[in-house]
């Protein structure tokens, strides 16, 4: 079994994956995906900009680009509650995955988010509805899919855009069931526990890799991927490129088959001799 | 410290507040007042109205067995997946080790996991029953939880039987770190085998349903019924005031509020329950001769 990382080494991670300069989902669109088209709104009550959404061409294919955008300075982060979506948000997101599924886009999902928004309004709206509905969603598409953890994957938040054929995560992101403060303060009784949860939880892209939960590591550039948003945008897009052109060689059936396989067998346990 | 603090499986959302509305069933009979309303109770009455005070309507938290036992008719249960059973795939140790939380939630409550898996017959009906117990750290969804429901799901299309589950969780169950999220994931992909093979799948929604449970199967049933007086949210609600500064309203995520927002089909008394989802799985079953 894969070792857990220090704390000390898990919590350089943790601070890496939240930095105010990582690059976001439009970063990426801006350096690698030039002629990116955003769609908006969800067609039932609103636009959500802690999702941005819409067209790319990578490479020859078309593809469909879904991301979390937490925003960089404190008025776009608040414009975008920092990332954190509502109902709304992953209800633009199904829509535009539906988009790509009708007209045979394959289907990019760039995860950056500490979680779902909390908020009244949201939970009113149908958060948990909404985020099993994109899980669904996602599950069920023909055309081929594939996430990229780019920063943050918080919780059921970034899970419901990360149910993917592929998926990757940045070196220096972070994938979790619960934020490591949360976890902290849970059980440790003691939100200064973070670094020990982070650690103890395996937040990060090379134990979750050697734990078979997340498909590729992509390395950043020296410091972190913040500092050079070129060379990270190339990098990942080529990955993902890679991934696009993989799984567009198998049949539609065979891919779908694959990817419901994949998460059926998701879990870890034992199987003892009842009889 | 309410016994309840080893929920620690509790993934973000959820909040201790939750967990400690309420004594873990069981394990303070009530007596012969009812805690909520303070009405004498005769001997065995709360049993008899299945766990519902007579007087308020106050719905006691019910042990999985015992909801196997209302919701099915008796001597036709057979309890499946049994043989999945939790590891440690961290080896995670917080102020105390996974395995060790494990060993407590066994023996307190008499049960291998948080969830129960059955087929057994409802009003003569064949069906497939999963039932979370909040016990067993807070109904926390991990591994096991996750392939039990798989396994329920695949005999329920093998047999060509509805599925019933019965939801009551804290969220996820955190010592499985990512393995929990993934949980959620899994649980929506086998609850589609049941829509490729359209039966029909009901949910039914009891306190607490929060967190990873209520963000993946619990909520893409045909039909979603909640108990009166249940409590839902993704987040729980000191994480929502902490974070959004909002005063949240009395009755938040209750059932009726819920049902008020769209979010469930029905609330219904426990003691109308058996009844209720008959009547539902009757018409999902199609052919009114059928
Ligand atoms: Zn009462």
């Amino acid at each position: 079994m894969a070792e857990p990382m220090t704390p000390e080494a898990a919590w350089e991670a943790v601070q890496l994956a939240r930095h105010q300069d990582r690059p976001q989902s439009l970063d990426y669109v801006a350096h690698a995906l030039p002629d990116f088209l955003e769609l908006s709104g969800d067609r039932l009550h609103g636009d959500d900009k802690a999702v941005v959404g819409g067209f790319a061409t990578l490479g020859t294919h078309h593809i469909v680009l879904i991301g979390h955008q937490k925003g960089h300075t404190l008025k776009e982060r608040q414009e975008r509650s920092f990332g954190m979506s509502r109902p709304e948000g992953y209800r633009k997101a199904m829509r535009l995955a539906r988009l790509g599924e009708k007209f045979g886009l394959p289907v990019v999902t760039l995860v950056d988010t500490p979680g779902a928004y909390p908020g009244k309004d949201a939970e009113e709206g149908g958060q948990a509805g909404a985020i099993a509905r994109s899980i669904e969603t996602f599950a069920g598409l023909m055309v081929p899919t594939v996430t990229v953890i780019i920063g943050e994957g918080g919780s059921g938040g970034a899970l419901a855009l990360a149910l993917a054929d592929r998926v990757l995560m940045l070196e220096n992101s972070i994938y979790s069931v619960i934020s490591p403060e949360g976890c902290a303060a849970l059980v440790w009784r003691d939100a200064a526990e973070a670094s020990r949860a982070a650690a103890a939880l395996r937040v990060g892209a090379r134990g979750l890799f050697e734990l078979g939960l997340v498909d590729k590591v992509i390395p950043e550039p020296p410091g972190g991927a913040h500092t050079d948003h070129r060379a990270m945008a190339e990098r990942v897009m080529a990955e993902v490129r890679l991934a696009v052109e993989e799984l567009l060689r198998l049949d539609a059936r065979d891919r779908l088959r694959l990817r419901h396989e994949r998460y059926l067998k998701m879990g870890s346990y034992t199987v003892v001799d009842s009889r | 410290m309410p016994r309840s603090s080893c929920a620690g499986g509790m993934a973000k959302y959820v909040t201790i507040q939750v967990t400690r509305r309420e004594p873990p069933p069981g394990a303070q009979p009530p007596g012969e007042h009812c805690k909520k309303c303070n009405a004498p109770l005769a001997e065995g009455e709360l049993e008899r109205s299945l766990r519902v005070c007579p007087h308020c309507g106050y719905h006691y938290p019910l042990p999985a067995h015992e909801r196997v036992a209302q919701l099915a008719d008796k001597g036709t249960v057979s309890f499946v997946a049994e043989e999945v059973q939790p590891v440690d795939p961290l080896a995670f140790v917080d102020l105390r080790a996974y395995p060790d939380r494990l060993a407590e939630a066994k023996f307190e409550t008499g049960l291998s996991e948080a969830f129960l898996a059955a087929l057994c017959e409802i009003s003569g009906m064949p069906a497939a029953l999963g039932v979370l117990d909040f016990r067993f750290l807070g109904g926390s969804m991990g591994s096991v939880v996750g392939e039990r429901f798989h396994r329920l799901a695949k005999a329920a299309v093998e047999q060509r039987r509805p599925l019933v589950v019965v939801a009551g969780s804290g969220g996820a169950r955190m010592q499985e770190g990512l393995f929990s999220l993934m949980q959620m994931a899994k649980t929506v992909v086998a609850a589609q085998m049941l829509v490729e093979a359209r039966l029909p799948y009901v949910t039914i929604l009891t306190h607490p349903t929060t967190g990873g449970v209520f963000a993946s199967f619990a909520t893409i049933a045909d039909i979603i019924i909640a108990e009166p007086g249940a409590v839902m949210s993704f987040a729980g609600p000191r994480i929502i005031e902490q974070t959004t500064r909002e005063k949240l309203p009395p009755g938040f995520g209750s059932s009726e509020s819920q049902l008020a927002h769209g979010q469930v089909d029905m609330v219904v008394d426990r003691r109308d329950l058996k009844d209720r989802l008959v009547r539902c799985l009757s018409f999902l079953r199609g052919r009114a001769d059928g």
